[in-house]
């Protein structure tokens, strides 16, 4: 594997940069996350940073919204906004060399953003339309609803709010929203692909030095949703969800866990697609995947089946999920690191990857794995290590959430 | 980056761009076949041989090829469309053989009927899958609306009926008779070296039956229509529109593609900012997608019902302003940039030049570089749009509306 660099620096307002300089790409990717997200939403007014993270990006510094988004189009920029629970997170990629003027218009964005009032029923309209499209996907509506009855709140209400909530909002509450929340301390910049180290750490500090730090915003907690629960759709497939307990990206023991989850839907040979799909035929599309908070952790499994199968499909997947404290077989194990280790050296093809990977890694861990360090723990996996872990984290107390004609039968 | 090409005695063409600077190699099997081949007793059969194939061969069980893939860390998949069915994956370099040894040996598949009938249950699946999806029923509809009559109209999945009725028999015929040696192109891009591919390939696949098989590639006439599923219980309403565009072997497709970008794209496109920004649609784009023979731009819009009849207006009224007056200098040269920049990072992973590597050899037998790629961007002039528009106008020949309108006068 390629010997990486990775140089991270802190600013003393507490921006963190992480860069990662790669050889044989033209392209450059930066990944910004910037303390705020959904997670910090004053109660009753979710969606409040699912609209900051629109309307932010409609005008900035001296440019207006239009001006402002050709800039960003000239320079090649391709780039998307998401809100995340922690962060607003701010992706831009192009070629190495349009990144220090890219990083100067993000620059503008996050701290020197016009909020114009006349754009702000764009961004608020924009967000309604995308939660009534929510209401026609079955399958989306069923991930963001399964969230909500496996974690507590904030941390498993949907991010962009309920459309009773997004009505409530005014350019007032976004605006307070952005003046409490959003602030250099805590902020992570990845930077991956053609650029030089020096010349983007001058770029950093000249650029966001000087942004003052602010305290650390509340957010309001509450429980969440009930356990097990049905929600009519007249939708020709039920659409099916399970959740329960796992551990966050944080823990000792993630590996093992990542290697459990890998074991039931880590490639086309792994449990659920091999019993689920090619032994029974049951549905096209089944899989389990680990979700990581910072503090916790879930097993997220998804399959959609027509009504005649569905009640079978459920009973199905949660004997898999169950059976695999009884035994995991050498080769099961072997094949989930084989993906492991290929998919580590191609992310060295995408420069978009890395610079999520090691923003993402600096939320998590307060440090940069790199792909050798990754390796090696994979390595050292072992079937006991991880049947250990399965016992101490059974599958079990599974949140349920099934949306389709009719309910089912949850054990 | 360098490319290399041949062609075995049985006739499958064997192409490679190869780059030492990337860490994966990607190979793909190009099947020229898809729905657009298909008789009508057989709709869907290129689809469910693309599943079939996975399901083994005399060699390998299903389960042998889904482990195989895995402990070679694959990523792999494979896609059925129109004009073609694609095998493709990515694999680290000192495991491409093994991987080409298994794509190569399934492409003749046992079709076991027992494995046919059991994965007739996921074929049907899938169907339901989409159906749940109204963007994909819109799609679905305005293909057979708009290519009605024209092989392109014929669908990929297939009806549930179709996919009940067919036999195991049938698509044994169907494999024989299309995947012919000749029929097939094999594309590799990455890390790799082109004596190894040969000696893969001659190893490999030149057992395969020789062949080639013909396709009628008139350019389709659509005659157009208007086709409204009603569903009363949805939310929003989505609009797809098509209208002919120039075909895969069309010079002016250049400035079509760059026409959809300024027009179109999901940001920063004339749709975007009279329809998107403002909040008027969810989502607005107009994409121009290219076929053998035939081409067409598909414009999307999806929003509340209320807002559909005047969201159409403004489209038209975009359409109407750009045929008439054509586009501005400076929006060219901005969707050339944005172009340039996604084809370099495109061109970045192996997978992405596999894409443009076999694309370009199915349709055009050539191949393109990413420096001809940028070089033809560069160089389309605003009177290659003004040529475009005026042999192939924006508009809306045929429309589908999927949700709770009832009609969309």
């Amino acid at each position: 594997m390629p010997e990486q660099i990775i140089h991270t620096h802190e600013l003393p307002n507490g921006l963190t940069v992480v860069i990662e300089p790669m050889s044989d790409v033209q392209s450059a990717a930066f990944c910004f996350l910037i303390p705020g997200g959904s997670a910090f939403d004053p109660a009753n007014y979710g969606g409040t940073a699912a609209v900051l993270t629109d309307w932010i990006t409609r005008g900035a510094g001296d440019l207006d919204s239009r001006d402002l988004s050709n800039a960003l189009d000239n320079l090649g920029v391709q780039r998307n906004e998401s809100t995340g629970l922690n962060h607003l997170a701010f992706t831009a990629a192009t070629l190495g060399e349009n990144v220090p003027a890219a990083l100067s218009l993000y620059a503008d964005i996050i701290r020197r953003p016009q909020l114009p009032d006349e754009e702000f029923e764009g961004a608020i309209a924009g967000i309604e339309q995308s939660l009534r499209a929510i209401e026609d996907e079955p399958q989306r509506k069923l991930m963001i609803e399964l969230r909500r009855r496996c974690y507590d709140a904030p941390w498993g209400l949907p991010t962009e709010g309920t459309l009773e909530e997004i009505a409530r909002i005014t350019a007032k509450s976004v605006r307070a929203h952005y003046d409490r929340c959003l602030r250099p301390n805590g902020a992570i910049l990845g930077i991956a692909g053609c650029v030089e180290i020096q010349e983007m750490l001058a770029l950093v500090r000249e650029k966001f030095g000087d942004w003052t730090t602010k305290p650390d915003s509340s957010m309001v907690t509450g429980p969440r949703g009930e356990r097990v629960g049905h929600i009519d759709h007249d939708s020709t497939q039920t659409h099916i969800g399970i959740a329960y307990d796992a551990i966050e990206y944080a823990h000792p023991d993630y590996y093992k866990a990542w290697a459990a989850v890998g074991v039931l839907s880590g490639g086309m040979s792994a449990r659920l697609f091999t019993e689920v799909r090619e032994r029974r035929g049951l549905c096209y599309s089944v899989n389990a995947s680990l979700n990581s908070l910072k503090h916790e952790g879930r097993v997220l499994c998804y399959a959609g089946t027509t009504v005649e199968r569905a009640q079978e499909t459920l009973d199905v997947t949660l004997h898999e999920l169950q059976r695999l404290g009884d035994g995991i077989e050498s080769h099961e194990l072997e094949r989930c690191k084989a993906r492991a280790k290929s998919s580590l050296i191609m992310q060295q093809e995408s420069t978009t990857s890395r610079a999520t990977s090691i923003a993402r890694d600096w939320h998590f861990l307060k440090r940069v794995q790199t792909l050798d360090d990754i390796r090696r723990d994979i390595d050292e996996l072992t079937v006991s290590g991880v049947l250990d872990y399965v016992h101490q984290h059974p599958a079990r107390d599974f949140t349920v959430l099934t949306i389709g004609p009719n309910a089912l039968k949850v054990p | 980056m360098k490319f290399h090409q041949s062609k075995l005695a049985n006739g499958l063409t064997v192409i490679a761009e190869l780059n030492p600077a990337v860490h994966s190699v990607a190979l793909g099997f190009f099947v020229r076949t898809g729905s657009r081949d298909e008789t009508a007793a057989v709709s869907g059969v290129s689809h469910f041989l693309e599943h079939m194939v996975f399901k083994g061969s005399e060699k390998y069980s299903a389960d042998d090829v889904n482990r195989i893939f895995d402990e070679v860390g694959a990523k792999y998949n494979a896609a059925t469309a129109e004009e073609g069915t694609l095998f493709y994956g990515a694999v680290l370099p000192e495991y491409l053989p093994q991987a080409f040894e298994l794509f190569a040996n399934i492409l003749r598949p046992a079709l076991r009927q027992e494995d046919f009938d059991m994965e007739k249950n996921v074929i049907l699946e899938e169907i339901g899958m989409y159906d749940d999806q109204p963007s994909f029923t819109a799609y679905e509809n305005l293909m057979q609306t708009h290519f009605a009559g024209h092989p392109l109209g014929q669908s990929v999945l297939g009806t549930k009926e179709s996919i009940t009725a067919l036999t195991c028999e049938q698509m044994r015929g169907y494999h024989r008779d299309r995947y012919l040696a000749g029929n097939v192109t094999l594309a590799v891009a990455g890390n790799t070296d082109w004596a190894q591919i040969l000696t893969l390939a001659e190893q490999h696949c030149a057992n395969w039956p020789a062949g080639t098989c013909g396709r009628a590639t008139h350019e389709a006439k659509p005659a157009g229509g208007l086709k409204v599923i009603t569903r009363p219980k949805s939310q929003q309403e989505h609009i797809m529109q098509m209208t002919p565009a120039p075909s895969a072997q069309n010079r002016l497709r250049f400035a079509a593609e760059i026409l959809s970008v300024i027009v179109g794209d999901h940001s920063g496109s004339r749709l975007f900012w009279e329809l998107v920004d403002p909040g008027l649609a969810e989502a607005a784009d107009l994409d121009f997608n290219e076929y053998d023979g035939s081409g067409s731009y598909l414009t999307y819009l999806s929003s509340e019902p209320e807002a559909i009849a005047d969201n159409l207006a403004r489209i038209q009224a975009i359409f109407a302003e750009v045929n008439q007056h054509g586009i501005r200098e400076d929006e060219l040269e901005q969707a050339k940039n944005k172009v340039a920049s996604r084809v370099v990072l495109r061109s970045e992973r192996p997978t992405g030049r596999l894409s443009s590597l076999g694309g370009n050899w199915i349709y055009r037998e050539e191949y393109r570089s990413v420096d001809d790629d940028l070089a033809e961007l560069r160089g389309i002039t605003s009177r290659d749009v003004r040529e475009l528009l005026d042999i192939y106008p924006l508009g809306a020949t045929t429309t589908v509306a999927v949700g709770p309108m009832e009609s969309l006068e």
